[in-house]
């Protein structure tokens, strides 16, 4: 049966199992990237998250990271989970593991992964503030989508 | 009849999480020059599509059945 390797979750992910998914004879190295929800931003202080997806969409476009990562890098699996809904403080929102031989491409294409998420995965978060609250988006602070266009396949191209 | 989804600002801009728009062989651009009018979303403009689930052209044409969904920057992570 095929391992689910990417998915959206509305529980606490559990990142042993996530490991599990990856865990294999030919890895000399798995990284794993937790994104966890950070307390203060910008002299602001944040009380908790709300995620909210587009799940079906969303775990397309994480498969489809999965198979930029296998493309860039040889001979790597992946696994990502991104949960949904309020999180507090501390918690863990994404989890991304990556296997390799080699250590170098597993760091590497762990921090390609994030920064994809952050361009083309439909997810949106809601920061709920002390003092009010806002969604975000263009966390990356440039605008992804200037007339309302693909910037997603862009990047690829420029590659 | 194409279905339009709604997510984040979007949804609670319009109150809505789904509109049907009874129209069919239109451009994903003149939907949502229709969407921004009746529903007053100026920042529609900035906002992606996708179509059945993949991203979309603004010059792509919709037909009845389609499932658009408005995308606004993402901010997963």
């Amino acid at each position: 049966m095929d391992k689910v390797m990417f998915n959206i979750v509305d529980e606490p992910i559990q990142i042993e199992e996530l490991i599990e998914k990856v865990t294999r004879r030919e890895a000399g190295a798995i990284t794993t990237f937790l994104g966890t929800v950070r307390e203060w931003t910008k002299g602001r202080r944040t009380l908790y998250l709300e995620y909210q997806a587009y799940k079906p969409m969303a775990v397309k476009m994480l498969s489809q990271i999965g198979k930029e990562i296998n493309e860039k890098w040889e001979n790597t699996e992946v696994a990502i989970t991104h949960r949904i809904g309020r999180l507090y403080i501390s918690e863990v929102a994404v989890a991304i593991v990556v296997s390799s031989p080699h250590r170098k491409a597993a760091y590497e294409a762990n921090e390609y992964a994030i920064e994809r998420i952050k361009e083309i995965v439909p997810i949106w978060k809601k920061e709920h503030w002390e003092d009010g609250e806002t969604w975000i988006g263009d966390q990356l602070e440039k605008v992804p989508y200037p007339h309302g266009e693909l910037s997603v396949f862009a990047k690829e191209d420029l590659e | 009849m194409i279905t339009v989804l709604l997510f984040a600002q979007l949804q609670e801009s319009t109150g809505k999480e789904k509109i049907e728009v009874e129209a069919s062989n239109i451009s994903v651009l003149e939907l949502k020059e229709k969407l921004k009018t009746i529903y007053k979303l100026p920042q529609i403009d900035h906002v992606m599509t996708a179509v059945n689930e993949e991203y979309a052209f603004p010059d792509d044409i919709l037909f009845s059945g389609d499932v658009v969904a408005l995308i606004p920057p993402v901010s997963g992570g």
